[in-house]
């Protein structure tokens, strides 16, 4: 008799992303060279370097925003669902139209093609998720840094999609804006969401991720769990420990 | 007889019971004279004088000419607009072969004579032309065609360039969200609509002020096609410089206060928004 895996275990090993040996050109600058990675359902995947290493370009790659120039960028069906994996995107600054901070996150969801009665309810929702209910009609610009990463968590997570895609979301906010922020990932994340987070803040990656891949000048240099990569970085190539290193002395 | 201003002349004209000399081309009761007399008065002060005077005694003949003015262009443009703003917007975001040709084509059109615009159009509407049946030329439908063809290029090619830029800052982002190119293109109008309002007011100081194209296709006929511009053009051509000029500031006032009413539309529909949006909250 055949024994059929549990669904969290085929979940957890299921192919939702898959790059080989792919690479993106934007004219003259290649921007990744000849990239594998595999993303999995339920992944929590930190993508680190330095500036220029080529983080948001291999995110864009994933999420589809960009196509490969050579190689593959398979995007795979969720199984069982059978529908392709949607994925939503945040940014280091976020876009945010000249709309009410409800309108904003009501946006995304007329896009998709929901019902009105339907999206005024996920937008309500959205909104009381990310604890900006009370702000619902004030213009999303004139919210500060903190709120207005927070309403595009709120954007992409009224969506629902099974894959989000952070750029250093944190990157110029305070403190405790950042705190809030990373609290709502983490909860986005054990909801079941896959995760890829770029980040070159590796306090960040340690405390969000599962995975971390080190990217160097457009090239991927090492993907270990996270434990493997922080606490045994003897093991890792000479650049992502120089990387660690330097990281280090910041932290 | 004695002119209004004080030169002594034989003119030709019969005063009007005000006092004032009636002068044939546009029938407005004039206080000076067209004679090369009073022409050498044609001051700036005389003309703002005489600006004045005409909007406050409500002539109805200008008027009439100013509202036929506004109401042309006012057409066109939004003609204009909605072909150029979709245009702008599809070339902002569509990419195939040729595309930097057609880029080019439309930049060029921008300086687009507007006496171009109106031989083609004459050609287009004159009786031997395609559109010869439908009796357009000389109506005020020519001329609001013949200004939706200069207008559209240059809404076209503005907004295409504001759309551009737009989508550099956030265009990944609308797409992450789900929007195709278009879409995504459209919604930056909505995004940058203070910007659009501008390039609308843009196009309608070109179509208003336009003289060329008007004048062909309209045929400047007195009470039927006759605008500003090309009432400006004929006291011009008869010496009348003050008069032409008056006129010239009674346009430009038009604009002004077109101007000044879509800002405080635009104002008020903000605070109109926030109200509305609080009273959702």
């Amino acid at each position: 008799m055949t024994r059929v895996p549990p669904v969290a275990m085929v979940q957890a090993t299921q192919q939702l992303v898959s790059l080989q040996h792919a690479s993106v050109r934007f004219g003259a600058v290649t921007a990744l060279h000849g990239i594998d990675l595999t993303l999995h359902r339920g992944d929590r995947l930190a993508l680190v370097g330095a500036n220029g290493s080529g983080k948001t370009t291999l995110l864009r790659l994933l999420h589809g925003l960009v196509l490969p120039s050579e190689g593959q960028c398979g995007h795979h069906a969720l199984q069982p669902e059978g529908r392709p994996a949607t994925g939503a995107m945040l940014f280091q600054r976020p876009f945010l139209l000249r709309l009410s901070t409800r309108r904003n996150v009501s946006l995304g969801l007329w896009l998709r093609g929901l019902p009105r009665a339907e999206r005024a309810a996920a937008t309500e929702r959205a909104l009381h998720r990310v604890g900006l209910a009370a702000l619902a009609a004030r213009p999303a610009r004139e919210l500060s840094g903190g709120q207005q990463q927070r309403l595009a968590l709120a954007r992409a997570w009224a969506l629902r999609p099974d894959i989000l895609f952070l750029d250093e979301p944190t990157a110029s906010l305070d403190p405790s804006a950042k705190r809030e922020v990373e609290q709502l990932i983490e909860d986005f994340a054990n909801e079941g969401m896959t995760v890829v987070l770029a980040t070159h803040n590796l306090g960040q990656a340690k405390r969000l991720a599962q995975r971390v891949a080190y990217l160097e000048g457009g090239r991927l240099v090492v993907e270990r769990p996270v434990s493997e990569f922080f606490n045994h970085s003897e093991t890792l190539p000479l650049e992502a420990q120089q990387f660690l290193k330097g990281e280090m002395v910041w932290a | 007889m004695q002119s209004s201003c004080g030169v002594t002349q034989d003119c030709a004209l019969q005063p009007s019971p005000a006092g004032y000399v009636v002068c044939t081309g546009l029938h407005i009761a004039s206080p000076i004279a067209a004679s090369p007399e009073c022409a050498q008065m044609s001051t700036l002060l005389d003309s703002a004088q005489l600006a004045t005077q005409l909007v406050w005694q409500g002539d109805a003949e200008l008027w009439r000419i100013v509202g036929l003015s506004v109401r042309v262009s006012l057409m066109a443009c939004v003609l204009g607009g909605v072909l150029g703003l979709a245009l702008g917007a599809w070339l902002a975001v569509a990419r195939f072969p040729g595309w930097r040709g057609v880029i080019w084509v439309l930049n060029t059109l921008l300086a687009l004579p507007s006496v171009v615009v109106g031989l083609l159009v004459y050609l287009l509407l004159s009786r031997a032309g395609p559109l010869g049946a439908y009796g357009l030329l000389f109506t005020p439908t020519a001329m609001v065609f013949a200004q939706s063809v200069l207008v559209t290029p240059l809404i076209a090619a503005l907004t295409r360039r504001l759309v551009q830029d737009a989508l550099a800052e956030g265009g990944d982002q609308l797409r992450s969200l789900g929007a195709s190119p278009y879409a995504a293109a459209l919604l930056m109008l909505l995004h940058e609509r203070r910007a659009v309002l501008t390039i609308g007011l843009t196009a309608f100081g070109r179509a208003v002020s336009e003289v060329g194209a008007v004048m062909i296709v309209g045929g400047n006929i007195n009470g039927v096609t006759r605008v500003m511009t090309t009432a400006i053009a004929l006291e011009t051509s008869k010496g009348d410089l003050a008069l032409a000029l008056a006129l010239g500031a009674v346009l430009l006032g038009v604009v002004a206060l077109l101007n000044l009413a879509v800002a405080v539309l635009h104002g008020a529909a903000q605070a109109a928004g926030q109200r509305r949006e609080a009273w959702v909250a």
